[in-house]
């Protein structure tokens, strides 16, 4: 008995499930008939299963440890501030950038603590505000540092910035909503970036 | 899941170090296992996964956000493997033909103990057969069939990670299977 061409692709395409309805029918009849690609099939099935009950490892002990010791020193903001008292040049050079990037980063530098609109009715939990439900805010609300939850309904914009805003659901807001973080991050990423290489210029001048 | 990881990365990208311990935590045994079973060496894969995440660390910045973080995490630690048995390649088949993987050594160092009952020591020594198979694929299916068989990720996924077409990555696992069956239709 002659073997199909295609045979062989067939039974891998049925591995992958990938195979058509009319070819694996034709695969499922041949398979029956034919002890030469019945042995071939059960060959490729074997070394699935031999590969996929090589049991599972796990990571070394102090793995994590071990990572955690060589990452690159945490950019403590302290420090960097330290750096600029001490490079005059430095400072200059982020004061450039500060009025390049306008005043978000100066708010951003300054208002690294929680903070929100002053509006009555709002509850304060743990950096969360809460609009709780069945109450109305009449204005806007700013949240700095922390996340907003919309369980009640405002009258106003709401602005979320470094935070999440979670809505319970959409209409709750009559104005806009607006979440700011990715452009503080990313501007506090070039700030970082920047100085980084201007300290490496320094320290090789020295 | 993702979304718990995905806010870890927001406090690591705010400069919160400690967050990415939490993700090395949940991550670590998938990208140990992915790298042992590519390189077939404990001490190498130690080394090439801290190095993955070492390296997700240094460029998270440059992670998409709206990604799937393991594709990324994986990439880097698949291409890191994959640099490693391409520079190694000489030493590396001749150690692995003369003394054997290091879990040999492991396996031997159990077997001396004689703690295990005969069936798991069996069990150890086809491991051992299983992974040498493995490591005896050339590089390309060796990648796609461990990202496969062992990390169970799909075809896309596997063309996401490697960064090759999805037709690709089915004709090196057709030719993977191929050569695994011969090598191991007698164990
Ligand atoms: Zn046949």
């Amino acid at each position: 008995m002659k073997c199909p061409d295609n045979i062989v692709l067939y039974m891998h395409e049925y591995l992958d499930e990938e195979i058509d309805e009319h070819d694996e029918e034709l695969l499922k009849k041949h398979l029956q008939t034919c002890p030469k690609c019945q042995s071939y099939f059960h060959e490729l099935e074997k070394a699935i299963a031999l590969v996929q009950s090589t049991s599972h490892i796990q990571a070394p002990s102090n793995f994590t440890e071990n990572v955690m010791a060589r990452l690159p020193k945490e950019k403590r903001r302290v420090s960097v501030n330290r750096w600029f008292r001490h490079h005059p040049l430095l400072t200059a050079a982020s004061l450039f950038i500060i009025l390049m990037t306008g005043s978000l980063l100066s708010t951003w530098n300054k208002d690294h603590e929680f903070s929100v609109t002053k509006q009555p009715n709002l509850v304060v939990h743990n950096n969360t505000v809460i609009v709780p439900e069945g109450e109305v805010i009449k204005g806007d609300i700013t949240v700095r540092n922390g996340d907003l939850q919309i369980e009640g309904k405002v009258e106003g914009d709401v602005t979320v910035i470094n935070g999440e805003n979670y809505l319970a659901s959409a209409g709750n807001v009559t104005g806009e909503i607006k979440e700011v973080n990715e452009v503080f991050e990313w501007i506090w990423y070039h700030v970082k970036k920047t100085s980084k290489e201007l300290v490496s210029v320094f320290q090789d001048k020295d | 899941m993702e979304a718990l990881i995905k806010k870890r990365i927001k406090q690591v990208l705010k400069g919160d170090q400690s967050a990415y311990g939490e993700i090395v935590e949940i991550y670590k045994d998938k990208v140990f296992q992915l790298c042992y079973r590519i390189l077939g060496n404990r001490h190498e894969a130690e080394d090439m996964a801290q190095e993955a995440f070492i390296r997700a660390y240094i460029n998270i910045s440059s992670f998409n956000i709206d990604l799937k973080f393991s594709t990324w995490l994986y990439r880097i630690a698949t291409n890191l493997c994959i640099d490693r048995i391409r520079k190694k390649k000489p030493d590396y088949y001749l150690d692995a033909e003369v003394s054997g993987t290091d879990g040999l050594t492991m396996y031997s160092q159990i077997a001396s103990d004689s703690i295990l009952p005969e069936d798991e020591i069996e069990n150890l020594e086809l491991q051992e057969t299983i992974q040498r198979e493995i490591t005896k694929l050339p590089e390309k299916y060796r990648s796609v069939i461990v990202l496969k068989y062992i990390e169970e990720l799909s075809l896309n996924e596997i063309s996401e990670i490697l960064d090759i077409p999805l037709g690709t990555v089915k004709t090196r696992i057709h030719r993977g299977r191929e050569a695994l069956r011969h090598q191991l239709r007698n164990v």
